[in-house]
């Protein structure tokens, strides 16, 4: 097994007025992690070289690449949410990433100021930006919020005190007020993102954007079908992987990166050549996101020797499921297709929200999975009541099932190594 | 001869099964290293294969076993061996609660399973056995000969145990707190239970299985449901393991 660091930049981290001593421990320790992780997998694709090193770079080079956007004026934004419209960003010239919010490590900096008892990923999010150990935080024009739960909605107000914080409201109906409301949104963004480039975002340059954002996540879903083939040509670790750092690489190149990888896979495919086994039990993972560095499930499953082979998550299929219109002929058409692009988006935190368990049973069948796991974190009460219509679903389907709820500490890793396991004995017999 | 291996969070058992009948069984306290110690207790036996079940499963693996299977295959698979008739399994060990479905075969069909918390599991029971000043295997017993209604409202262990301790202080007979105890932990079977559904026939496994308190409660609570304990509760792990053993080897 090679060696895996993530590189230091302390210099550069300094200037960004971080807590450099401790950051430079937690970047010590996710490289660790990551070697243990991914490293250690047998037979992974070459083109997993490109992302390796993206990670080895996430707090250098990828950082400088910001710096350099912000430099020429162009807005850097970070967001936690996919209903944050990326194109409206591409098309100002400006940079779109998501933050850091899937480490246990900046918990306990959360934990001093907001409540112990909500959701891990908004503790980790602004533990992040309190211990100033996160350089993305440290590099963003300001953050751009949303509604989706109370949790977050909240903290973005303590969390303006330390990072300018806007906030933009996500319907929770899809009537047509709520529409109404949601393309006001997506204008007062346009005009906010505009502020700071300082020029109008013209009709060419939405189309532009609207091409690269369906470009990317073209080649997100041409991965995830491939993925589906049996047996399946790469691990779910290295997939989550990839749709992880969709949320921070530049999307061009990522995408090219992606379809790289894609075509390697396709030669696989001919070639036979599979992962992890030929008999491997394959797993459909659904429910709430996993930021970066949440590896927790994935590591579970396929340690157990299973595979996982879709993940119905906004790290997953609900971040590059739909595609929009490249083609409108004026700006308020492109605008509104972006705001029915994005109002087929399936979060929990819309009621009713029928369109999602259709889509996991949809994906369920696509993956050739043989049985899901809805996996929710603690305290995200709208994933945590969904599930209760998936399970049912599934029962009517007869679809093994299996739901864990969990945080980012490893103390409950013994239980869930039982959990999964008999699961995957369940499923084998 | 086939060995079952159970290394739980507080004791190691072992069975063992030859010609069809289980022929010995054994169960200590675990102590630091449970592989070493779960080594020497199988070694009378000479067994021919040996599979290991519990939370040490795979650190026996790593040692001696031949194989592993998750404590909630090893307990549908022993209970089945004991009383075919149950396809409901609650097997509540001192980690963790259990409530397993089984098909006529024994196999598992669906679970539940209490994550990090240690809220009605044998390790609550024993911390306020402790709180309370009873030996273990006098906590049941006390408990079941109380008739005072009390509630405890926390299921969280550390808060529990608050309450615990504040009931003392208002001058309540320990006897009435033990019972409250008790009642909260049936409950949470009870709605464990709920949650996956039952059959009329109900196994009950696993070290708590032994305190005569928990049962009765959990009988009293179901209606027109047999609730029954095997001979020896605690070792149904290790025999579901010992069967496995048996099975890999193709002698079942």
């Amino acid at each position: 097994m090679t060696h895996f660091e993530i590189k230091a930049y302390p210099e550069m981290w300094k200037d960004l007025d971080m807590d450099v001593e401790r950051f430079d421990k937690m970047r010590l320790m996710l490289g660790e992690i990551y070697e243990k992780t991914y490293l250690s997998q047998k037979n992974r694709p070459a083109g997993m070289a490109y992302f390796d090193n993206m990670v080895a770079e996430i707090h250098g080079g990828r950082i400088k690449e910001l710096l350099a956007a912000k430099e020429e004026g162009r807005p850097v934004i970070g967001t936690f949410c996919v209903y944050i419209p990326e194109e409206i960003v591409l098309a100002a010239g400006g940079v779109c990433v998501g933050l850091c919010g899937g480490s246990q490590g900046s918990v306990p900096d959360a934990e001093k100021i907001l409540p112990r008892n909500i959701c891990p990923m908004v503790k980790s999010a602004f533990g992040f930006k309190a211990g100033r150990i996160c350089p993305y935080f440290q590099v963003v024009d300001f953050v751009y919020g949303e509604t989706t739960c109370d949790a977050k909605k909240k903290t973005w107000e303590i969390l303006d005190d330390m990072v300018p914080t806007h906030v933009m409201e996500i319907p929770q109906m899809k009537n047509q007020t709520d529409q109404d409301m949601w393309l006001a949104e997506v204008k007062a963004f346009k005009t906010k993102v505009e502020s700071i480039s300082g020029k109008e975002v013209t009709l060419a340059e939405m189309r532009q954007a609207t091409r690269t954002m369906n470009n990317k996540r073209k080649a997100l879903q041409r991965l995830n079908r491939l993925r589906h083939t049996n047996p399946t040509p790469i691990s779910g670790k290295d997939v989550l992987l990839i749709e992880q750092i969709a949320f921070y690489d530049e999307p061009v190149r990522f995408a090219k990166e992606v379809n790289e990888l894609c075509d390697e896979l396709e030669k696989r495919i001919s070639d036979n050549v599979a992962i992890p086994g030929k008999n491997a039990a394959r797993i459909m993972v659904a429910g709430v996101p996993m930021a970066l560095p949440n590896w927790k499930l994935h590591n579970l499953v396929e340690g157990a020797g299973a595979v996982i082979v879709n993940e119905e998550s906004c790290i997953g299929t609900r971040y590059y499921k739909d595609l929009m219109d490249e083609d409108a002929e004026d700006m308020e058409t492109i605008l509104q297709n972006l705001t029915s692009r994005y109002m087929q988006i399936d979060c929990s935190c819309f009621t009713p929200n029928n369109e999602r368990i259709d889509q996991v049973l949809k994906e369920y069948k696509e993956s050739g999975a043989q049985g899901i796991i809805h996996y929710s974190l603690q305290f995200c009460h709208t994933y945590n009541i969904e599930e209760i219509r998936i399970r049912q679903a599934c029962e009517k389907e007869g679809i093994p099932y299996m739901f864990i709820e969990s945080d980012y500490s490893p103390e409950d890793v013994g239980q869930l190594q039982t959990r999964v396991e008999a699961f995957l004995e369940q499923i084998g017999e | 001869m086939y060995v079952g291996v159970d290394l739980g969070s507080r004791t190691i058992k072992i069975a063992a099964w030859q010609d069809g009948r289980m022929v010995g069984h054994n169960l200590q306290e675990s102590g630091f290293e449970p592989h070493e110690q779960a080594r020497e207790m199988i070694t009378a036996y000479n067994p021919k294969q040996v599979v290991a079940t519990g939370y040490g499963r795979h650190l026996a693996r790593e040692h001696f076993a031949d194989g592993v299977i998750t404590e909630i295959k090893a307990h549908g698979m022993g209970i089945h061996a004991m009383l075919p008739q149950a396809t409901t399994v609650v097997d509540i060990g001192g980690q963790d609660s259990k409530v397993i479905t089984l098909n006529g075969n024994g196999q598992v069909t669906n679970f539940q399973m209490n994550d990090k918390c240690a809220a009605g599991t044998g390790r609550f029971l024993e911390i306020m056995a402790t709180s309370l000043a009873y030996p273990l295997g006098d906590f049941g017993p006390a408990a079941l000969a109380s008739e005072q209604e009390i509630q405890i409202n926390s299921m969280c262990t550390v808060f529990a145990e608050s309450e615990v301790i504040s009931m003392k202080n208002r001058g309540i007979p320990r006897q009435h707190i033990a019972r409250a105890v008790h009642s909260s932990v049936a409950d949470r079977i009870i709605a464990m239970l709920g949650r996956v559904g039952f059959a009329e026939f109900i196994a009950f496994s696993g070290g708590v299985a032994n305190n005569p308190c928990i049962v009765q409660m959990v009988r009293t609570r179901l209606e027109n449901v047999q609730v029954v304990v095997p001979e020896n509760p605690s070792i149904i792990g290790a025999l579901g393991a010992a069967l496995e053993a048996a099975r890999k080897d193709g002698q079942a």
